[in-house]
């Protein structure tokens, strides 16, 4: 695959050959909310219990004052807002992201000012010459390709603790899990931050065809997943090196797209529809060298007829194929049920309720694939408000990490956003990291094992001690006002700030016994007030307690 | 060491919790002492297995390599590859395995790899993790798939990846760990002692009977296995001496988990720097460094271990091998078959495994590559099923072995 690459760029084939710009607006959807929406269900007075549980599934995770201020608001009004992220200032965020440089950078940007390593000093490397280290001082820190993840990682990091748009954030991850590509297969290191900017965080709320449409032409997908490389079966390499050698078709990204991104694995697709969506595909590559943006190159289209999912696609076409393929796929049942069963998980239960997944799939045929009407339904239904769901959903590791953070009223710029960045990473979640397509998995037994507790529990001792360089923890304002010679009350403030005082009766005791051990006690003598290590400590056992690991 | 144990599988952990039989504790804590124990290691970057284990008695290795060829064997002289059969022999910088191969602990199986073609390091390797050529989007491992044949048991560590991430081939919801060393498997030290460990182990001690409270207290139980078996203090026994750096240092700590009888079945540790597109030198150099600190590595832990490798088969596997013909850079760029070492005391070793393809030309595979004669899944199905005693089909879903190798006892 490579050498049939590099024979191609040799060849110039795969280079220069300038492309219709296939790229999507960037940023936050701009529509308007559709008119006539279906008005608000009156809501009878949510209660509190209701509005720690969608802050729990819409957010990630309560901060200090969030009940209050949904309460304020009230649910039902508070839910729309979030479905409608425009409606809400994010500036400050957006300012918080500005340390970034690689953020708001296009991949020909981004190529140009990170370019690959020179193949040159590589080889002095290789044969002892140079050490990887004098390589390293050769470029920079700052102008480093590996910056381009990390900064993705830690404005993923920012925006999941400090964005107001906090539905739209979750929908994001959604999105870009349910479309993945791993930041360490070859170029997506460049293209990855950009993936999730135009072809995911755009359509996060939008319709579900133009999440498909957008990553289907994006670089990282048609690099991720080899489509680029795709020809029609009697392609040969005209000229270069590989002057002669066969291309051929690759069915990788084919297979992908309605296994994980449309119909789903039981779909009722074949082994032949895989073999013509791949043709209906051939020719939609990247010009790689240069631009990093998308080609249809139509020499390596394969213009004769397909037959998909028993539709035919009339012969003589090229780029347009592909779009038809993706309107065969996004309009079919199994997709409808394929999306609703995932976000049905996503917010409501490891084993979604078949009724509500019914449901969410007739409105996604409905409305052709409206994600926020499908959403509606979800948080509107008896499913997501029962108490089957109250607490049912293990975090995974970046939920429980920006949760954390959250629940302290910690604040984090972009810089100490690495080190969460990290910590997700040891508990299990490397952002950006999932090496399958299939994303991270999005059940309790994926997250939960030793190591991966054992993580957590450290997480929340280094968190809660102020250890993680640049996120400010100020836990004397978390338990203001707490009787510092009494260490219950320091416990029962805690309670209410980090698990709005709904730990079960087994935590409390197990937190009320540590509070006879002398560590703890310290506190009662002196008058220094509750800011000290103990009450980190105890603030680690709360965010380590069972309690905390779910939402 | 504390030998409590109980049954686990997974969310129904909860079964045991109420205290199981005692006859099943002790059948349990036998059954570990004894334990069989595979233990899998990935040459990461596509190692060149021609300079692995040279095929001198082919007349087509001459004159390809011009400046990486190994010199043949030839009795008396240093610095030349070992001979093992007359027509192979291994690089010398794998002296160190040299007498595992002749008292028949080590065998080899040339032209080995996978059926898919690709020359991609990360899809060859996802492809060879899950046991899956051609398929992205297999959930599992096929390392977890052999732990989840067996039955099911109560030890914390049947599966552990030396390492920061638990590696593809694990995955799959075995209660697999992955611990970047026996000594970070632990809540972290505050400066008031183990005040915050107790804290957190009571709070997952009481509570519900579910997941989550089953796998806390299950936790806090492996924490205590592993100090009280002392396993990060065992030292090395026999003399072994393990190379320095981080696969000789994993190895090290696979062999005192196995020692200190926590339960472990399968292992995984990974080593990187085969990818020797340029300078990748001949009996010195690149290669032989990296060579040096392989061969070194598993030698030390055969050592080590002793008597123990009679429970204990080491299986090596890289996602591809490198081009026949030397390239412009003095290295070798991406191939098609590699060479694969099993080790320990049930393999039927002193022997090279698999039907040579051969160097000349026609039998290259796209002209250019050493072709593949055995499937990896012929070999790992082997080699898994008969030495954790698994059944094979859910091994590698969708393949069927032609016959066996041999290779194990």
């Amino acid at each position: 695959m490579r050498g049939l690459a590099s024979a191609l760029i040799a060849a110039g084939i795969l280079v220069g050959c300038s492309a219709p710009a296939a790229r999507v607006a960037a940023g936050v959807p701009a529509a308007p909310a559709r008119p006539g929406a279906p008005a608000a269900r009156e809501a009878r007075p949510a209660d509190d219990r209701q509005i720690l549980h969608a802050l729990s599934r819409l957010t990630y995770g309560p901060r200090p004052g969030d009940l209050e201020r949904v309460r304020a608001v009230g649910l039902q009004a508070w839910i729309d807002r979030q479905l409608n992220p425009q409606t809400i200032d994010d500036r400050a965020t957006e300012r918080a992201l500005g340390d970034l440089a690689t953020l708001r950078l296009s991949i020909p940007e981004l190529l140009r000012e990170y370019p690959r390593p020179d193949r040159k000093l590589l080889e002095k490397i290789q044969s002892g010459e140079m050490s990887r280290q004098e390589l390293m001082e050769r470029s920079p820190r700052e102008k480093r390709p590996f910056r381009i993840a990390a900064e993705a990682q830690a404005a993923k990091i920012v925006r999941a603790v400090a964005s107001e748009r906090q539905l739209h954030e979750v929908m994001v991850d959604f999105w870009f899990n349910h479309f993945n590509v791993f930041a360490q297969k070859g170029d997506v290191r460049w293209f990855v931050g950009a993936y999730e900017y135009e072809a995911i965080r755009p359509h996060a709320l939008g319709r579900f065809r133009d999440l498909v449409s957008a990553t289907a032409r994006h670089p990282a997908m048609l690099f991720y997943l080899d489509n680029w490389l795709s020809a029609r079966p009697d392609f040969t390499v005209p000229v270069g090196p590989n002057r002669g050698r066969k291309a051929g078709l690759n069915e990788n990204y084919a297979r992908e797209l309605m296994e994980l991104h449309t119909l789903g694995v039981d779909g009722g697709y074949t082994q032949q529809d895989i073999i013509e969506v791949a043709r209906a595909f051939t020719g939609w590559s990247i010009d790689r060298q240069a631009e990093g943006r998308f080609v249809f190159r139509r020499f390596m289209h394969d213009t004769g007829g397909k037959t998909v999912l028993g539709q035919r696609i009339p012969p003589g076409g090229g780029e347009e194929d592909g779009d038809r393929v993706i309107d065969i796929l996004t309009r079919h049942p199994s997709t409808a049920r394929f999306i609703a069963t995932k976000l049905v998980r996503r917010f409501v239960a490891d084993a979604p309720p078949p009724a509500l997944v019914e449901r969410v799939a007739a409105k996604y045929l409905s409305t052709g694939g409206d994600i926020k009407a499908m959403l509606r339904v979800i948080f509107a239904s008896a499913e997501f408000t029962g108490e089957d769901a109250y607490r049912a959903k293990i975090k995974k590791p970046f939920e429980f990490v920006a949760s954390a953070v959250r629940a302290l009223g910690a604040s984090v710029d972009a810089g100490g956003a690495f080190g969460l960045a990290r910590a997700s990473a040891e508990i299990g979640e490397p952002l950006y990291g999932a090496q399958p397509p299939t994303g991270h998995p999005d059940r309790a037994e994926a997250w939960v094992n030793a190591g991966a507790l054992l993580a957590r529990m450290n997480f929340a001792l280094v968190l809660a001690g102020g250890g993680y360089p640049r996120v400010t923890v100020d836990l004397g304002a978390l338990v203001a006002g707490a009787d510092a010679r009494s260490p219950e009350t320091v416990l029962d403030r805690l309670l209410a700030a980090l698990v709005a005082g709904q730990a079960g009766p087994d935590t409390r005791a197990a937190l009320a016994a540590e509070l006879a051990s002398p560590q703890i006690r310290r506190l009662t003598p002196d008058d220094r007030g509750p800011a000290n290590t103990d009450v980190a400590k105890l603030a680690a056992l709360v965010l380590g307690s069972p309690e905390f690991q779910r939402r | 060491m504390n030998r409590r144990t109980f049954l686990k599988c997974g969310a129904c952990s909860l079964v045991a919790l109420a205290g199981p039989p005692r006859f099943l504790v002790r059948t349990a804590a036998a059954a570990e002492a004894k334990g069989k124990v595979l233990v899998a290691v990935f040459q990461r970057g596509a190692v060149d297995g021609l300079s692995m284990v040279l095929p001198h008695g082919d007349a087509g290795y001459a004159g390809v390599r011009p400046s990486i060829a190994l010199k043949a064997p030839k009795r008396g002289e240093s610095d030349r590859a070992l001979d093992l059969d007359g027509f192979f022999a291994l690089h010398p910088a794998l002296a160190p395995l040299t007498p595992l191969w002749d008292n028949r602990s080590l065998a080899v199986i040339h032209a080995c790899g996978s059926p898919d073609a690709t020359r991609s390091h990360f899809d060859a390797q996802d492809y060879m993790e899950t046991g899956t050529p051609g398929v992205k989007s297999t959930p599992d491992g096929w390392l977890a798939r052999a732990v989840k044949g067996r039955p099911a048991k109560a030890a914390p560590f049947r599966a552990v990846a030396l390492g920061p991430a638990l590696p593809r081939t694990l995955q799959g919801n075995v209660g697999a760990i992955a611990m970047p060393s026996i000594d970070r498997f632990d809540v972290r030290a505050v400066a008031d002692g183990n005040g915050a460990k107790r804290g957190f182990e009571s709070l997952y001690a009481a509570g519900v009977r579910d997941l989550l409270y089953g796998t806390g207290r299950e936790t806090f139980e492996a924490v205590k296995m592993l100090r009280g078996a002392r396993a990060g203090s065992i030292p090395s026994a026999n003399g072994a001496e393990y190379p320095r750096g981080p696969f000789g240092e994993a190895m090290r700590q696979i062999a005192q988990l196995i020692k200190a009888n926590v339960g472990l079945e399968v292992a995984f540790a990974d080593m990187q720097g085969w990818d020797t597109h340029v300078g990748q030198g001949a009996e010195q150099g690149q290669l032989a460094l990296r060579l040096r600190e392989f061969g070194g590595a598993l030698a030390a832990f055969a050592r080590d271990l002793g008597d123990r490798m009679a429970d204990v088969v080491v299986l090596t596997m890289s996602e591809f091998g490198r081009t026949v013909a030397e390239n412009g850079n003095r290295g070798t760029d991406h191939g098609h078959a590699t060479a694969m070492l099993v080790l320990g005391g049930p393999v039927r070793g002193g022997r090279v495994y698999g039907r040579w393809p051969g160097l000349a030309r026609p039998h290259l595979f796209e002209g250019r590559d050493l072709a593949v004669t055995t499937d990896f899944r012929a070999l790992f199905t082997e080699v898994a099923a008969r030495h954790l005693g698994v059944p094979a089909a859910p091994l590698f879903p969708g393949f069927t072995a032609a016959q066996p190798l041999g290779v194990m006892a």
